[in-house]
């Protein structure tokens, strides 16, 4: 019974990590860019969930999921626009950049809303959890597991079946033919961006049901994010998904079998991934381009 | 990796190298604090950023505010006292250089400052080297008494023997510990072992997780399936917001397994969610709940500064008394000399937040009041056990049989 928990733990993990990851797949995989403010986006979604507090009270982490998604998109877009898009191509700069943006934005959430955590209340409906012969489900992750499963959707969508999402993927998949062919490039990388960003505001929400909310909340997220994105193959969906859970289920299995296992797991883990890595360079699915050669 | 990439990065480097150097270079002369004419210059460091801001701001903001009181009711010695704040930044190396810059380059007459055991043990060597004194306010796992640092923070039998005898008289038999993986839990934990196995208490298990961890699921299923009668907490930071609101979401009740925790204050109920931790233990000297006309004023001056939607807890309320208990010793010796203040800071007592408060001449530490606390679903915390008179500090537990194995 234990081990059944213990799946269940390891998918609950996989949600968390896919979730936090999603956005990078689309502004790491699908554009390239060493994002390491991509935390802090996810920090700006959770502390819109706590200012949206006082105004729609419990309810606030479902009213917070379409306005964090709009704010931290713009927060992207801002960055996108005004540092990054000077650096496309240059990813060594870019992750110094946005590093160092990343304290900068720490610190002004520090400034904004103080050093310590703040509290945002769960919905009533969100508090207990599911009862099945000895395995617990709590609701919270329940609704984390069905964010993350709507997110992969609508992004699946957005990709095959929208004109702005195939020519996000022929921009993507080769640059200059894409612009020749009448795709305004910069227009597409702007929303890419957004959408990467927006995307990392709807993580930040869901994490406010488990951890902390805090300035440096992004960095407690930050390498998972990156890992799961380098372990699925950059700028694959399917990729990301498959690596997510892989990782959640090792490291909750891990975990459990090991005395004092919460850092071994970490270390197991990174071993796999760093084994993983020397057979497929390119992670798990590979898009054949010249984007990134 | 492109040349210009590589020659930027080795510059920076090499400017980072020259940086750390230039700090340590200068000429560790005495500290006289005395030199700036009208005022006693004191040094403030506690991390401002990086993942520890979150607990020593506000520490930080208890000691300006000590110094704020000292200085409208007259200064010190005819003197107003000069707070040099600097930023530790989280990083224990960076807590050594600002230590030597605040004694060499500001002659501070003291520094108050530190939160984890880490930065201690970091900037201890470099006031033991340039004869000058800290004072660090926060409750840690004790064996260390060095004679240039005053600890005005609990030490492990003034906090966590006190929690652990409480736990022992509720009839508790078998514990869990849990911890983040660094020096203060890890020793904090093989006290508690000795305990337990000199007291018939079995300890079911011990997990340790990385700073800044924030998935517990794992542990809570070890947890559930240990059936602990009580789960001993010594995380710290962050995680500790992870761990209660998984733990609750899990369907454990306060009531069914109930934690102490010797690292969650006021402040991180706050972050935690009193929803999520109402009815666990705390283990501390001093609650913002603590009666006492003394603690009042304390309350009330914090808030008036701060604002009203701030509380006080322990290791704010141990840097406040740091600032006073130095500026007694200063009045004592009539001067800011390191070693006159050492020499009348023995025996100073003063009644204090917390109580009454008196520096044990021979160790540095304070005798404090233990106290155990209920946290309640307003955030606040109410006291259920105190020790009734200020305990002596023991950091070594030599006054402990069942300790003698680990010093």
């Amino acid at each position: 019974m234990a081990t059944l928990n213990q799946l269940v733990i390891g998918a609950s993990i996989g949600a968390v990590l896919l979730l936090i990851a999603l956005g990078l797949t689309f502004t790491f995989g699908q554009m390239g860019v060493i994002n390491m403010a991509h935390g802090e986006f996810i920090m700006a979604g959770a502390y819109t969930a706590y200012l949206l507090q006082p105004l729609v009270g419990t309810q606030s982490v479902v009213v917070a999921l379409p306005v964090a998604f709009g704010v931290a998109g713009v927060l992207g877009l801002i960055l996108e626009r005004l540092a990054i898009r000077h650096f496309y191509g240059r990813p060594l700069d870019t992750l110094l950049l946005t590093w160092g943006i990343s304290l900068i934005l720490q610190q002004v959430a520090r400034d904004i809303f103080g050093a310590p955590n703040v509290q945002v209340r769960a919905p009533g409906w969100l508090t207990g959890g599911l009862d099945l012969g000895g395995v617990r489900l709590p609701y919270n992750r329940v609704f984390i597991m069905v964010l993350a499963a709507g997110c992969v959707v609508a992004i699946w969508l957005y990709l095959t079946r929208l004109r702005h999402g195939r020519r996000m993927r022929a921009v993507m998949q080769n640059r200059q033919l894409a612009a020749v062919s009448g795709v305004a490039t910069e227009r597409v990388d702007q929303l890419t961006f957004f959408i990467g960003s927006g995307l990392a505001g709807v993580a930040g929400v869901a994490l406010t049901l488990i951890g902390p909310v805090g300035p440096t909340l992004g960095t407690n997220y930050i390498v998972d994010a990156f890992l799961v994105v380098v372990a699925g193959g950059l700028g694959q969906l399917r990729g990301a998904v498959i690596a997510a859970f892989a990782l959640g289920i090792l490291n909750s299995f891990v975990e459990f079998w090991v005395d004092n296992g919460a850092s071994f797991a970490k270390v197991v883990v990174f071993a796999v991934i760093i084994g993983f890595l020397q057979v497929r360079p390119q992670g798990m699915f590979v898009v054949r381009t010249r984007a990134l050669s | 990796m492109p040349r210009g990439v590589r020659n930027r990065l080795v510059m920076l480097a090499a400017t980072a190298v020259l940086l750390a150097a230039g700090g340590c270079a200068e000429d560790p002369t005495l500290t006289s604090g005395t030199g700036g004419g009208n005022t006693i210059k004191v040094g403030i460091l506690h991390s401002l950023s990086g993942t520890m801001a979150i607990s020593e701001v506000t520490v930080r903001d208890a000691e300006l505010l000590a110094i704020e009181e000292i200085n409208a009711a007259g200064g010190l010695l005819g003197k107003q006292i000069e707070p040099v704040v600097e930023d530790g930044a989280s990083d224990w190396p960076t807590f050594a250089e600002k230590a030597q810059k605040l004694i060499s380059q500001d002659k501070v007459a003291t520094v108050f400052g530190g939160w984890t055991s880490a930065s201690r043990k970091a900037m201890l060597p470099v006031f033991e080297r340039n004869k000058a004194l800290l004072w660090y306010p926060v409750q840690y796992e004790g064996l260390e008494s060095s004679p240039y640092i005053f600890y005005t923070g609990a030490t492990t039998n003034q906090q966590i023997v006190p929690g652990l005898d409480y736990l022992k008289e509720q009839g508790k038999k078998s514990i869990f510990l849990v911890g983040s993986d660094y020096v203060f839990p890890r020793t904090a934990n093989k006290i508690i072992k000795a305990y337990a196995a000199a007291n018939g208490m079995t300890v079911l298990g011990e997990e340790y997780t990385p700073l800044g961890h924030t998935e517990y699921s794992t542990v809570v299923n070890k947890l559930q399936q240990a059936k602990p009668d009580a789960v001993f907490n010594t995380l710290n930071g962050d995680s500790n917001v992870a761990f209660f609101k998984q733990l609750r979401s899990a369907g454990i009740t306060a009531a069914a397994m109930p934690t102490v925790s010797v690292s969650v204050a006021e402040e991180e109920v706050v972050g935690i969610g009193p929803d999520n931790i109402a009815g666990h233990l705390v283990a501390w000297n001093y609650y913002q709940t603590t009666s006492g006309a003394r603690n009042d004023t304390f309350v009330k001056a914090f808030k008036s500064k701060y604002g009203t939607a701030k509380v006080t807890s322990d290791p704010m309320e141990a840097g406040y008394n740091a600032v006073y208990l130095w500026a007694e010793s200063v009045k004592k010796a009539g001067s800011v000399e390191v070693e006159a203040v050492k020499k009348a800071s023995a025996g100073i007592s003063l009644e204090t937040p917390e109580g009454t408060v008196t520096i044990d001449g021979e160790n540095q530490h304070v005798f404090k009041t233990a106290r155990i606390g209920l946290v309640q679903p307003d955030g606040q915390i109410k006291e259920v056990w105190n020790s009734g008179k200020p305990i002596k500090p023991d950091p070594y537990l030599k006054g402990y049989p069942w300790a003698t194995s680990l010093s």
